[in-house]
């Protein structure tokens, strides 16, 4: 049994919800620089030129991408032979964006209660999803999620006889419908199979995926690569304003599911990817 | 790019079409979801607002703090759509113009149209580069709401595209239809 303490849980989330805030994710800019050459919507060039300005402007003066510094997912991934010592696991990392939010200069996005409706200040609760795995580690991923796309995103539960085409066709007028409010270009997380709670947790998980990594099993890649090119022919563009670069990535993750049951869940992802993790 | 004054003349807002980029230069100021409700709930009792929206531009933001020095944190447009359902109403009110992101309902459009005002698109997500053209800030009303209180702004060149234009035309419904294959 592995001791760690909770102030160092507290310490690496205070850390990630800074830098990720002010560094999003390098391969999300490269891929939007590289779309700029097949677009060929001057509107949308001029969205690309912004968005990689913005991207560079905020690392070099350490300030925040978006003013939605979002709401706080963590997954934790707690080895069974680890035990955590000086307080609960939740209530270090909450502590850990409580101070991030804070001495980041980072939003408070939250509201305690979806009634109620008054704002914590300090950005917590985080959201946090626990996986018990082997070993005798703790991994943490962190993400701040804006809700301009997070309130794009949809579950639904299909038919088994919709089938493949039934999938790209539910997306595919999905992302046409939300046009620009998802900030596009988007990363689209797809959770397929399981239930319908499962299909949203994979959905989630699928943008911790390393960006534009294809699922290992090739009909699945073969898949999120159709759905991509589809997408990208809708014509919605960067910003909803039309063009041709809608979506700059799709990762799929599947799960076993009844026999009667096609679920299917699409977390969208804005161009402010802002995610990290440790090890611990 | 087009150099644009604020507040708005009536005579500008009819001279902009569809799909323009523009820079605004002047005083706006910011409301979104909080501040809205809160604005009409003062009108529907008959009190005053805290702002005379009429001839004024609404921008839609809630900003970071600012960090020690800085006038403003990084301040990027909201998703417009969470606020038609209050927007005919400020236009009934003489609010001209509107600073977002992401489309608007057939409605808002519509009374845009009606109303001869201009529903301005900024590029979400770039928060960074939109707060360095923000110069002045100045608390107005609703300091409970923290990031969501109105605040009076002086932007210059802050860059933008005419969403919406005073004839009802709308590149959210039309925009994609060059490009789609």
């Amino acid at each position: 049994m592995r001791t760690i303490d909770a102030g160092e849980v507290t310490a690496s989330i205070r850390e990630m919800s800074i830098e990720s805030n002010y560094h999003v994710d390098p391969a999300y800019v490269r891929k939007v620089e590289e779309a700029k050459a097949g677009e060929t919507s001057s509107l949308g060039l001029m969205v690309l030129d912004q968005i990689t300005e913005n991207a560079a402007l905020a690392s070099a003066e350490r300030v925040p991408y978006c003013q939605d510094t979002g709401v706080s997912i963590v997954f934790a991934e707690v080895g069974q032979d680890v035990r955590i010592e000086g307080g609960l696991l939740e209530d270090a990392i909450n502590e850990g964006i409580r101070r991030g939010y804070r001495d980041g200069y980072l939003r408070g996005s939250v509201v305690n209660d979806p009634l109620r409706r008054v704002n914590t200040r300090d950005n917590t609760p985080a959201v946090i999803h626990y996986r018990i795995v082997e070993g005798d580690r703790l991994k943490l991923y962190f993400a701040a999620k804006g809700t301009g796309a997070e309130n794009m995103s949809m579950a639904r539960m299909l038919k088994p006889s919709d089938g493949r085409e039934g999938v790209i066709r539910t997306i595919v007028d999905h992302v046409f419908n939300s046009g620009g409010n998802p900030c596009p270009p988007v990363l689209l997380g797809i959770g397929l199979g399981g239930s319908i709670e499962k299909a949203a947790l994979q959905a989630k998980w699928a943008l911790f995926r390393e960006l534009g990594e294809p699922n290992p099993d090739p009909l699945v890649a073969e898949l999120e690569e159709d759905i991509l090119e589809a997408v990208n022919r809708t014509g919605v563009g960067p910003m909803g304003m039309g063009g041709d670069t809608t979506c700059i990535a799709v990762h799929v993750e599947t799960y076993a599911c009844h026999i009667g049951a096609l679920p299917i869940c699409v977390n969208v992802e804005c161009h402010a990817h802002r995610h990290a993790e440790v090890v611990l | 790019m087009q150099s644009i004054d604020l507040p708005l003349d009536p005579d500008v807002v009819a001279s902009l079409s569809m799909g323009d980029m523009c820079e605004l230069s002047g005083v706006l100021y910011t409301a979104r979801d909080a501040a809205h409700k809160r604005m009409l709930e003062d009108a529907a009792r008959g009190e005053a607002l805290p702002i005379d929206v009429a001839g004024q531009v609404l921008y839609y933001v809630g900003p970071t703090p600012p960090k020690p020095g800085a006038v403003i944190g990084s301040a990027g447009p909201t998703t417009s759509g969470r606020m038609d359902a209050y927007t005919p109403r400020m236009l009934e009110l003489g609010l001209t113009g509107m600073i977002g992101k992401g489309g608007r309902s057939p409605a808002v459009v519509e009374s845009i149209a009606r109303h001869r005002a201009v529903y301005f698109a900024a590029i979400g997500g770039t928060a960074a580069l939109l707060a360095k053209r923000i110069k002045e800030v100045e608390l107005i009303a609703y300091e409970d709401l923290g990031t969501e209180a109105i605040r009076r702004l002086v932007v210059e060149r802050f860059p933008v595209v005419v969403a919406v234009d005073c004839r009802g035309k709308d590149i959210f419904a039309e925009g994609f239809k060059e490009f789609a294959r």
